[in-house]
């Protein structure tokens, strides 16, 4: 066992202080330590994107950094995205437009998607596919999922 | 999947990281944007003792003009934050189209140029690019200083570089390309954002005739490192580049100056064919670029 680390983060809004061990990934702390099992993991090294999270606001891959490594950072994750009762419009629009399946890559994808969404008012298809290239989906065939940004996009920048 | 234990240090500066660094001699690896390091201890391919993280090292994360033209970036400067640097997306032609395949947005916010270059992954676009505009590398050591280290002698093999147990990269030089200068980089994968089975970076230097001065062509995946097909530059330096004398240099590279080898991405012949068209596309894309910087 190698030494532990005193990390202090702000995941969601609410500071946390843990001890970890640095081989910790970043995807395990946020699960198994903060219990937000919305985070996904899938590969584990970097492909299918189902890990992303935003940190310090740009979409990231939660299984390729330490927990010790996010000291000091701000971390949002799904949980922090929207509520029961009032869905961010990428959730709500990933809803209308039937853009999951079984659910397991829509965390990353919603996660990548948010400054995407922010920045873009009207995004082409070719953006949108360029910007879900490191989220694999092996049930909608991603069709819908361009479709949800779409609409996501004018939900959030709607024309005056 | 969970990485083996080591023993982990954040530095807060270069000559703290480096006194780690030497003091840990092989057993000291660097932590730089972790894309791909990360990735192979999760395996358990990578087991380093320690890791030294330069995350926390903030004069590391720079992209700054340097006097005598070109850009000094600092090694742990993100991928995303060169991409998207007005100036050089504007003049790097190479470089852009590189990023547009370079893995996927969220390992671009991470990874860090200095990290895609010292870690020589033969699948990485970057060795390519530095050999092909002529990359300078500042490779630091706690007892002898600092050494500039060209892109051609940089790479040593895959994964491995002139970087010593107990050194760092620690800055590297983008050359200014020069008003008549135009660079490509093609690759043919795939998917987008996989694994490129071939892929080429060029540079191509007009004189005021508009016949070509010099060519550098860095050809990527037909070989352990990044190679430049030196016969191909000879034959198209002093020559207008006529579709023709392209044609012969994209035969020349593809037939005598790459050894592809055979794997499960593609055949040798294959690779031969595919570096052909590539070389040749990069050069037409090159010579665009140069004309439509004032060539």
């Amino acid at each position: 066992m190698s030494d532990e680390f005193k990390v202090s983060m702000k995941v969601n809004g609410k500071v946390y202080e843990c001890s970890v061990e640095p081989r910790l990934l970043l995807s395990d702390f946020i699960r198994h330590e903060l219990g937000l099992t919305g985070t996904h993991v899938g590969c584990e090294h970097g492909v299918c994107g189902t890990c992303t999270i935003l940190f310090d606001g740009m979409p990231t891959r939660s299984c390729l950094m330490f927990a010790v490594q996010a000291s000091g950072h701000e971390i949002t994750t799904i949980e922090g995205l929207g509520t029961m009762e009032e869905l961010h419009p990428l959730q709500k629009a990933f809803q209308e437009k039937h853009a999951l399946q079984c659910g397991y890559c829509t965390p990353g994808f919603l996660m990548t998607l948010v400054p995407f969404v922010e920045k873009n008012a009207r995004p082409s298809d070719e953006e949108i596919r360029e910007a879900i290239g490191g989220n694999l989906c092996r049930c909608t065939g991603y069709e819908n999922i361009v479709e949800a940004v779409k609409l996501a996009s004018e939900m959030m920048h709607p024309v005056e | 999947m969970k990485p083996a234990p080591f023993a982990y240090f954040a530095p807060a500066s270069v000559p703290e990281a480096l006194d780690r660094l030497d003091q840990l001699g092989y057993d000291g690896k660097v932590l730089a944007g972790g894309q791909s390091l990360i990735a192979a201890m999760n395996f358990r391919m990578a087991r380093p003792a320690a890791l030294v993280d330069l995350n926390g090292v903030s004069e590391l994360f720079y992209i700054k003009p340097a006097p005598q033209g070109g850009y000094l970036i600092g090694t742990m400067t993100r991928d995303v934050t060169v991409e998207i640097q007005p100036e050089i997306k504007k003049n790097y032609n190479a470089l852009t189209q590189a990023f547009y395949t370079w893995a996927h947005p969220q390992i671009r916010n991470r990874g860090t140029f200095g990290g895609a270059l010292a870690h020589a992954d033969p699948a990485g676009q970057l060795p390519g690019v530095a050999k092909a505009l002529e990359f300078r590398m500042k490779v630091s050591n706690k007892t002898s200083g600092d050494r500039w280290v060209d892109a051609k002698d940089f790479f040593m093999g895959p994964f491995a570089t002139v970087i010593e147990p107990s050194e760092m990269l620690t800055e590297i030089y983008m050359p200014d390309l020069g008003p008549r200068a135009g660079t490509s980089y093609q690759q043919v994968a795939r998917t987008h954002g996989s694994q490129f089975q071939v892929a080429v970076a060029v540079k191509v230097v007009l004189d005021t005739a508009n016949r070509c001065q010099k060519a550098n062509i860095a050809m990527l995946a037909v070989g352990e490192q990044p190679l430049l097909a030196e016969q191909a530059s000879k034959l198209l330096a002093g020559q207008p580049l006529t579709d023709q004398i392209i044609d012969a240099a994209a035969h020349l590279v593809a037939t005598k100056e790459i050894d592809p080898g055979t794997d499960i991405h593609a055949t040798e012949q294959y690779r031969r064919h595919v570096a052909e068209v590539l070389v040749r596309r990069a050069l037409k894309d090159a010579l665009a670029d140069a004309m439509r910087k004032g060539g």
